[in-house]
């Protein structure tokens, strides 16, 4: 059944792996495209980006980290339940071309989205590089799955307790110093990651996209809500992205507006906390509605 | 037709009075989301009947999209066959507690209304939202009989008013009918766009229910182009109907639009509607109130949007850039604006968005005055120079209209638009692809549900004749039928 949880699990402190049924979106999806899915019949709709699928068993896989209500709402459910709503694919497909060597550069949820972008690269022919960047050494993981459609892994730590120490930036130098020629480059990550993958691969004058991950409500196109400017036209990220041109995307506005319900999204997460640990009582809430 | 059997004479039907819809206060509705016309009496409605002079020329159905019985299902009230009434309107219009609701009937059937002019026109938008209040509330709502199967099928991409009504008419044609929906919840902008205080969405509910009941397929969080091609459908069906609505919102272009604040009226609405942000938190989309909240635009859209946030505790302000007149929304629904003390800006135009740390803090406005009449027959709106001034607000809702969606048309290259994206269709609403119709705000651009009810109709009849091998409706009769 369509949105049936079958494997529900934390793969590392703080980033959960989430397959679930969905026949027709696992027979349909790109690289590139995303997901929306409701996890209760209150819930928000929320865009994940696809990480793996597999048409045969008709199933599709997204990484994803408790932030909010809704993400907090999914980690509590279990396999064997459902998710209330889950539609797709959405978005417009990542270009797949052949471009020489080609880095793929993931963060947080990233490392398992950009499995699916390595592969098709991979398969165009492509020499692939993918970069793993993580704060610290055991926050890393879809490595194996990587390495089957890699032609290297290059894992950065923040800390430095694994690879190259630093970010993207010191990875692109780490290529540099190595004389690497890096033809095209794909970031998929936090918005932060991405700025700044972004901004390292501008000197080398490297084509580089990113898969932005902006609010959405509707995901088809109708409430706006994805507006983003590139090269100083607004465009909509659920139907003419998510992938951008990461140097001409306007980071300042993306970052203004991922903070747009900041205060309320923190309200949601302590109210259904408080109600889940029965902190509000059903007496309590009769009264708030007199 | 028979004479009615009360025996008034003209004269006695012109002397009795319009009937009065009771409402909500307007202090006691501005804080809560229920609707606000509380509904015709059956008395009431009985006594608002007999205004109807029964004109042999019946210029009221002529008024009407889709071509109600105006008259016999009013006839039929005045002699208290209140479910029957529902019944013979449910004949040409699917949805009749919606548009008895939502309907601008004082352009259409009211305002043709031979009593119009001197005595206010029968009060038919009213009517008809009782008796189909009336069946449904008393649990008399008939499913008809299935008609003999044809074993044609046909895919309805939308389940908007057009969609709806190219399933409700089909189905009773014995076809097969399977509605694809992108969200999830039917209805479009019967459920995502209209205010519950508008239109309450359990209403919505049963009358989509009702044509599910019917046999009427409804795939939600279906999106065709995305989870399913144009291609498949054409395979698998032997007509396709795309009722995609409305897409994109139009922002204005100007400084600061980027701001958090800042919300197209498609998102506020959808927020509000769909997701149930009004009720947050207890459902998870928010939608904070504003302490000050601009609308800016003057349709009907801007009024819901503008109601939704005073009624989650704004004070609210709609900025619009010609006068009063020109308002492209409903008297009424400008009127209850007013009544629940929405501030008008009028011959006012935003100029920019203040923002401070990234969030709106005011909107620089021009006043306007009016000039020589534009393309559309308005007085063109013309800033005056040194009129600047500041608003202070912490949202901005921008509802200036929407273009066309890209997603669907996208995929078919074949598919002909014209220079605003929408699609192009002749007389009976067919495409430039083979089995293709098309209906609505994705061919008219924004319009009102009656509207888009009618383009389905006339899309309805076209599919009927080419799926039974009959000649197209002649573009003459159809006309004939909507003047």
């Amino acid at each position: 059944m369509t949105g049936k949880i079958l494997v529900n699990e934390e793969v590392v402190p703080n980033v959960h792996r989430l397959v679930v049924e969905a026949a027709n979106i696992a027979l349909r999806a790109q690289p590139g495209q995303f997901i929306m899915i409701i996890p209760d019949s209150e819930g928000e709709r929320v865009p994940f980006t696809l990480s793996d699928w597999d048409a045969e068993a008709g199933t599709i896989t997204i990484f994803y980290q408790e932030a909010g209500v809704s993400t907090m709402k999914l980690t509590a459910m279990k396999p064997g339940e459902s998710v209330h709503v889950v539609v797709g694919p959405l978005g417009r497909p990542t270009k797949i071309e052949k471009h020489g060597t080609v880095l793929v550069g993931g963060g947080c949820y990233g490392l398992g989205a950009i499995y699916p972008l390595a592969k098709a690269f991979k398969e165009a022919g492509n020499k692939v590089i993918a970069m793993l960047e993580a704060r610290t050494t055991y926050i890393v993981y879809n490595e194996e799955k990587l390495r089957e459609v890699t032609d290297e892994i290059i894992v950065v730590t923040a800390d430095g307790s694994r690879g190259v120490r630093g970010h993207i930036k010191e990875g692109m130098k780490f290529l540099e110093a190595r004389k690497e020629k890096i033809d095209h480059a794909h970031f998929v990550g936090c918005t932060f990651m991405m700025m700044l993958s972004a901004e390292a691969t501008k000197p080398y004058g490297i084509p580089t996209i990113v898969s932005l991950n902006t609010l959405m409500v509707d995901g088809t196109g109708m409430c706006g809500v994805c507006r983003v400017l590139v090269d100083g036209e607004t465009k909509f990220a659920c139907v003419d992205g998510p992938d951008f041109d990461g140097h001409l995307v306007d980071w300042d506005m993306v970052f203004a507006r991922k903070r747009a319900y900041e205060g309320e999204e923190d309200l949601a997460y302590q109210f259904y906390r408080c109600r889940r640990d029965g902190a509000i009582s059903e007496a309590a809430k009769t009264q708030e509605a007199v | 037709m028979s004479k009615k059997s009360d025996g008034l004479t003209p004269k006695e039907r012109m002397a009795i009075p319009r009937s009065k819809m009771p409402e909500q206060d307007p202090h006691a509705r501005a804080l809560n989301f229920e609707e606000v016309p509380l509904g015709l009496t059956p008395e009431q409605a009985m006594e608002e009947a007999k205004r109807c002079l029964d004109c042999r020329k019946q210029p009221c159905v002529s008024g009407c999209p889709v071509g109600v019985q105006i008259p016999e299902f009013i006839k039929l009230v005045g002699e208290g066959k209140f479910v029957e009434a529902a019944r013979l309107i449910k004949e040409t219009n699917v949805l009749p507690a919606v548009t008895g609701r939502v309907c601008p009937q004082e352009n259409q059937c009211e305002g043709e209304c031979t009593l119009f002019k001197r005595y206010g026109g029968v009060s038919i938008g009213a009517l008809e939202r009782f008796v189909a209040d009336y069946e449904r509330n008393n649990n008399l709502v008939e499913i008809p009989p299935k008609p003999k199967q044809t074993g044609k099928k046909v895919a309805v991409i939308g389940s908007g008013p057009s969609g709806l009504t190219v399933a409700g008419d089909l189905i009773l044609e014995g076809h097969k009918v399977r509605i694809f929906e992108a969200l999830h919840e039917a209805g479009g902008v019967l459920v995502y766009g209209i205010p519950e205080f508008r239109l309450p969405k359990e209403i919505v509910r049963a009358e989509v229910d009702y044509l599910a009941q019917q046999g009427v397929d409804i795939r939600l969080n279906e999106v065709v182009g995305m989870s399913v091609s144009m291609d498949e459908l054409l395979e698998e069906y032997d007509a396709v109907y795309i009722g995609v609505g409305a897409g994109l919102p139009t922002f204005m272009r100007i400084e600061g639009e980027e701001l958090n604040g800042v919300f197209s009226a498609n998102e506020y609405l959808t927020r509000s509607n769909l997701m149930k942000g009004y009720l947050f938190p207890e459902y998870d989309s928010p939608l904070p109130p504003g302490k000050h909240t601009c609308v800016v635009g003057g349709g009907n859209v801007a009024m819901d949007a503008a109601r939704t946030a005073k009624r989650l505790g704004a004070e609210v302000t709609i900025v619009y850039r010609r006068a009063k007149e020109q308002l492209p929304a409903r008297g009424e629904e400008v009127h209850h604006a007013e009544e629940e003390g929405i501030i008008f800006q009028l011959l006012t135009n935003p100029v920019r968005i203040i923002g401070e740390n990234g969030k709106v803090v005011g909107m620089e406005c021009i006043r306007m005055e009016l000039g020589e009449p534009d393309a559309s027959g308005r007085r063109r709106p013309i800033p005056i120079e040194g009129s600047n001034f500041e608003i202070d607000c912490d949202q901005v809702v921008i509802s200036i209209g929407a273009g066309a969606n890209p997603l669907l048309v996208k995929t078919m290259p074949d598919l002909k638009l014209n220079r605003w994206g929408y699609i192009e269709v002749n007389k009976n609403n067919q495409t430039s692809v083979d089995k293709v119709w098309a209906g609505g705000d994705i061919v008219t651009g924004a319009a009102t549900v009656i509207e888009a009810m009618g383009a389905g109709r006339i899309a309805a009849k076209s599919i009927q004749a080419y799926l039974t091998g009959q000649p197209q409706p002649s573009t003459e009769e159809e006309q004939e039928e909507i003047d």
